[in-house]
């Protein structure tokens, strides 16, 4: 155990000193339509050339019987080509529920999943929304990643997605 | 006499259900529910029909005698449900597997000229019925082959491509771009072969459906180049009709001059 120890506190030290954390606030519309369904969200990093880097979250239709809701995640057209086709759901730390209109707080810890190993450079965070009887919809917020500095940034959706902004603490 | 007359009347409307690509003013066409699919086993249903406008079904159901179905291990998948109606026929097609799904519906046949005692005559079956068809004495006999395959493909899942290889017979296309890949905005590239090798300096046409609802046809016409190959590009997402013919004097059966092959293909192209 003595032996290990110094290695492991090294490599958590280098890791953490590489690595900043991602907070994303996401809006869920509230929409007025006859009728709603909440929307299916992924959220994703892309490269500066649009080619895919890391999942960050996918919400869909856990509940219904038989994983029926699977169904519906090509709906998420770009996300389903970039790399929802590829992966067998559910994906722990990725996928989630759906969620009602509202406004949310997502943190993505820099050592863990998709930013643990994310070179420095120039990426895109990529939202996609598609609901079931509605429309669906894509916001990008381009972001710097290893950089020195705080970073903040946003869009707005505007029509299956609300405000989108992205801060990055290093 | 009676009894000839109604032989050919019945040829002539068999002619009309299963090779409407020889009159020409008709469009053959599979058109799946979805191409791109996910979840538990997925169903698709799919149409075959002929008519003036891709996709408006408004003319003849395509016979599915001779449909085949390419799992995406290589085997043969069966449909189900099938009925063939007035204006089309239609299938549903489990896709248990994951992957791509190749549906074809095939035609191979002859057509003959000839006179009979001084009458003309016309003639489309089997190749092997040739000889019990067509009299002995039969004068000014021409014999034409004809290779078709309409095609389209569906994907459950993450697409793949042992069901696209090509078997090597009459016209086909082989896939560069995945079939079930496409996307507005985005080149498309394909290779036309027949017989297996790559079919140079071929005219094909691309036609985007829904024309009822647009003035102009929007034909893309485009020349396979000296590797058979093709580029298209993607202007606007929908559903569209490829098509490509070739003549020529390869038949392979006895007493065919010439071989006519032909291929057309239904492509979905979404959204980026």
């Amino acid at each position: 155990m003595r032996k290990l120890l110094p290695f492991a506190i090294t490599s958590l030290l280098g890791s953490s000193a590489m690595a900043a954390d991602l907070t994303v606030k996401l809006e869920v519309p509230r929409l007025n339509v006859a009728e709603y369904h909440r929307p299916y969200v992924a959220m994703w990093i892309e490269k500066s050339d649009q080619t895919f880097a890391g999942n960050l979250a996918v919400w869909y239709d856990l509940k219904k019987r038989d994983n029926e809701g699977l169904k519906y995640l090509k709906d998420l057209r770009q996300w389903w080509r970039r790399s929802g086709r590829d992966l067998q759901l559910p994906v722990d730390g990725v996928s989630g529920a759906t969620r009602v209109v509202g406004e949310y707080t997502l943190n993505f810890a820099g050592d863990k999943g998709a930013l643990a190993k994310l070179p420095a450079g120039d990426y895109q965070l990529v939202t996609e929304a598609a609901r079931e009887g509605g429309g669906r919809e894509v916001v990008k917020v381009p972001f710097q990643w290893g950089g020195k500095t705080e970073q903040n940034a946003k869009a707005q959706g505007s029509n299956e997605l609300g405000a989108i902004a992205l801060n990055i603490k290093p | 006499m009676k009894p000839a007359t109604k032989i050919i009347a019945l040829s002539l409307a068999s002619l009309a259900l299963s090779l409407p690509l020889a009159a020409q003013a008709h469009r053959a066409f599979l058109l799946p529910t979805s191409t791109i699919t996910a979840g538990n086993a997925p169903w698709v249903s799919i149409d075959a029909a002929a008519a003036t406008d891709v996709f408006f079904m408004d003319h003849q159901p395509l016979k599915l005698d001779s449909l085949l179905i390419t799992a995406p291990d290589g085997s043969n998948a069966k449909e189900e449900n099938a009925n063939t109606g007035k204006l089309r026929s239609s299938f549903d097609l489990h896709l248990e597997k994951i992957g791509t799904y190749k549906v074809s519906l095939l035609n191979n046949a002859v057509f003959a000229n000839y006179k009979d005692k001084g009458v003309p005559k016309r003639w489309r079956g089997a190749a092997e019925n040739i000889s019990k068809e067509i009299p002995a004495d039969a004068e000014d006999v021409v014999i034409s082959q004809m290779q078709g395959r309409i095609e389209t493909f569906v994907t459950n899942g993450k697409p793949s491509t042992k069901a696209l290889e090509v078997t090597g017979k009459g016209l086909e296309m082989q896939a560069i771009t995945h079939p079930n890949d496409l996307v507005a905005g985005e080149n498309a590239s394909f290779r036309l072969v027949l017989d297996g090798k790559p079919a140079a300096n071929v005219s094909v046409s691309v036609i985007p459906g829904g024309i009822r609802y647009r003035q102009n046809l929007g034909e893309q016409t485009l020349t396979t180049d000296a590797d058979g190959k093709l580029t298209i590009t993607w202007k606007t997402a929908g559903m569209y009709w490829l098509e490509a013919s070739v003549k020529d004097d390869k038949s392979t059966v006895k007493g065919a001059k010439e071989r006519r092959a032909n291929y057309s293909a239904t492509l979905e192209v979404l959204p980026q």
